[in-house]
């Protein structure tokens, strides 16, 4: 198979999950959950800058496309991020595309 | 377990970055050497799949939620030291642009997911091939090897928040990892069903070293 074909597949796949990410458990994970059991959830300190908090896209109104709209955005960037470091890593061969 | 700041001291920040920074260099060297055809867009698919993955939130007991680190699936994927550089970016990505884990607190996340997760599961995973080396435990070691990177990587994560002064060791150690026993079930249970999806759908996408059995 092409590997271009496969890249495609694994992409849609990573866009088919990001959809279901509205139904994850809106419960604190295993680390928020010891940390106000245990009294130590206020030493957590705001960011210094909010880009998309919590998943959200600003701008959007309803909460599930916000979120779908974000997994869709995360998705892409760690793609693309990946892909540029693996590029840049890849020893320069002859007849190498830009 | 995305570590948010304020959680770790400056000094716990310092030397997990500069942990952190030293494998992630290490990792890109090695990457670099051993890198094919096929390895950069694998990593780019798998780091994508495991971004969405982290945001499925799935239910545990008394009222906590856990969702895939994908450490042990990017180890046996794509080896330990480019499956360390698709955690990372996926935590830069996390961290960086959706405020989930904090930005002091990056090193120490790096650290607990993409080196103690990655290589755990990796050794792990070693391991259990010469102990139950038949392609029939496939399965079972990818299940056990996610479930101790996840218990492993919060028991980090516990030593940092005690070292900075947060919450005595005997206090948040048993609590993370006796959470994370449970987050780690479901960490195997997905990471045996992705592996076993690709070893069916795309078998040729899985190393020789992963799927055992001597000479694949």
């Amino acid at each position: 198979m092409s590997s271009s074909r496969w890249i495609l597949i694994g992409l849609a796949l990573a866009v088919v999950v990001a959809l279901f990410s509205p139904l994850a458990s809106p419960h604190p994970d295993g680390l928020e959950r010891v940390a106000e059991d245990h009294g130590f959830i206020e030493a957590a300190q705001d960011a210094p800058y909010e880009l998309a908090p919590d998943y959200a896209l600003p701008g959007i109104e309803d909460e599930a496309l916000s979120t779908i709209g974000a997994g869709i955005l995360g998705v892409l960037l760690v793609f693309g991020l990946v892909w540029l470091v693996g590029r840049s890593l890849r020893p320069r061969e002859r007849g190498v595309r830009a | 377990m995305h570590i948010p700041d304020g959680f770790v001291g400056p000094g716990t920040a310092a030397i997990t970055y500069v942990a952190s920074a030293g494998m992630v260099a290490l990792g890109a060297r090695k990457t670099r050497q051993e890198l094919g055809e096929r390895q950069v867009p694998l990593m780019g698919v798998m780091a994508a799949f495991i971004f969405a993955a982290q945001m499925i939130n799935f239910k545990v007991a008394g009222g906590t939620s856990g969702h895939l680190l994908g450490a042990a699936l990017a180890a046996i994927l794509l080896g330990p030291w480019s499956g360390s550089l698709v955690i990372t970016a996926v935590l830069m990505v996390q961290a960086l642009v959706f405020q989930d884990g904090g930005i002091m607190a990056l090193g120490a996340n790096v650290f607990n997911m993409a080196v103690v997760g990655i290589w755990v599961a990796w050794f792990t995973y070693q391991a259990l091939q010469r102990l139950l080396p038949d392609e029939k435990w496939f399965w079972a070691r990818a299940f056990v090897a996610a479930w101790l990177s996840v218990v492993i990587a919060s028991a980090a994560a516990s030593l940092e928040l005690a070292f900075s002064g947060v919450s005595p060791l005997g206090v948040v150690l048993p609590a993370m990892v006796g959470v994370h026993v449970l987050i780690g079930i479901g960490e195997g249970l997905i990471t045996g069903a992705v592996l076993v999806f690709i070893r069916a759908s795309h078998k040729e996408l899985l190393a020789p070293y992963a799927l055992g059995g001597g000479e694949a």
